[in-house]
């Protein structure tokens, strides 16, 4: 039961996130404040979602530099996680 | 770009089974929700019996940038009618919206955005649950000496960094990293509540004080 209250939550929730501005007719302008701080939430919440599995005292630390440094110059997914996977356990067997 | 979802979407098929969502459930999770990121915290929640509402209010945040894309994709797609809003809502998805921005924001008069829109998020949703499926019937025959579930930190690594190009998103970025760690004694991922918080104020403090 908890399960499927969870499921529903979490699918209205998530589809009303997504559809919130584009449902509002025309006309109708975003408050100026909501707006600046909507532009923070991408780098907030996304940076606050990997950090703590990034942020320890082994080697996903390293391998999480890595991965940013990867990330940071070629902007591509699949080339940051292959490089973070394989600089993870490269740092497990050196350290 | 979708050869990077599909390791995330594997993981996070491993990671509902391996809460103990049943398959079916975990499918159609990832049909409705379609927020892989959501899911695999939320598998996380159940797995320590954490309350309804407590695992809504933590997708509600990790979810929130879905609303700062919507409100960018308004200046697209306002015109459009209502179904085709509802369809761009649907497949709404970080990469999508990267997809979009690279191709439009330059250009938002160019043709055939919705098209474009519908193309990009289709072949993603696909390639999503496919490998979402794929996780689900793996489950636990994932050697965990392979540790695969980094790949889902590594995978918002790369989602992240894009997001940082001006000095008050990387204020913003930092704080919340910061705040995520300092409050990480928090129940149920509150964590990632203040952190969202703390993050979003330090980047308006930062950018009025630029001002």
């Amino acid at each position: 039961m908890t399960l499927w209250l969870t499921l529903l939550g979490m699918a209205l929730v998530t589809f009303a996130l997504r559809a919130a501005f584009l449902v509002l007719p025309p006309g109708i302008e975003t408050p100026p404040l909501l707006k600046r701080a909507l532009r923070y939430v991408p780098a907030a919440v996304l940076t606050a979602i990997w950090a703590p599995e990034v942020l320890v005292q082994n080697e996903q630390l390293p391998a999480g530099v890595v991965a940013i440094a990867v990330a940071w110059r070629w902007r591509m997914t699949f080339a940051t996680i292959i490089a973070g996977l394989l600089a993870l356990h490269l740092f497990a067997w050196l350290m | 770009m979708l050869l990077g979802i599909i390791p995330f979407g594997v993981i996070t098929g491993v990671a509902m089974v391996a809460s103990g969502i049943p398959p079916l459930v975990a499918m159609l999770m990832s049909i409705l929700v379609f927020a892989g990121a959501s899911m695999v915290a939320s598998a996380q929640l159940l797995a320590s019996n954490a309350p309804a509402l407590m695992i809504v209010l933590t997708t509600l945040i990790i979810n929130l940038r879905f609303m700062m894309y919507s409100a960018s994709l308004r200046l697209h797609f306002a015109d459009a009618p209502l179904g085709r809003r509802l369809a761009v809502a649907y497949l709404i998805a970080d990469n999508v919206y990267g997809l979009m921005l690279g191709r439009f924001a330059e250009h938002p008069d160019d043709p055939g955005k919705y098209e474009y829109f519908l193309g990009a998020g289709l072949v993603v949703w696909a390639a999503w649950q496919a490998a979402v499926l794929g996780g689900i019937l793996i489950g636990a025959g994932v050697p965990a000496a392979w540790r695969l579930e980094f790949a889902a930190p590594l995978a918002f690594i790369a989602i992240s960094i894009p997001f940082l190009r001006e000095r008050a998103t990387i204020v913003a970025a930092l704080a919340a990293g910061a705040a995520v760690v300092l409050t990480s004694e928090l129940p149920f991922r509150l964590a990632i509540v203040a952190a969202a918080a703390t993050g979003i104020v330090a980047g308006l403090v930062f950018e009025r004080k630029r001002a």
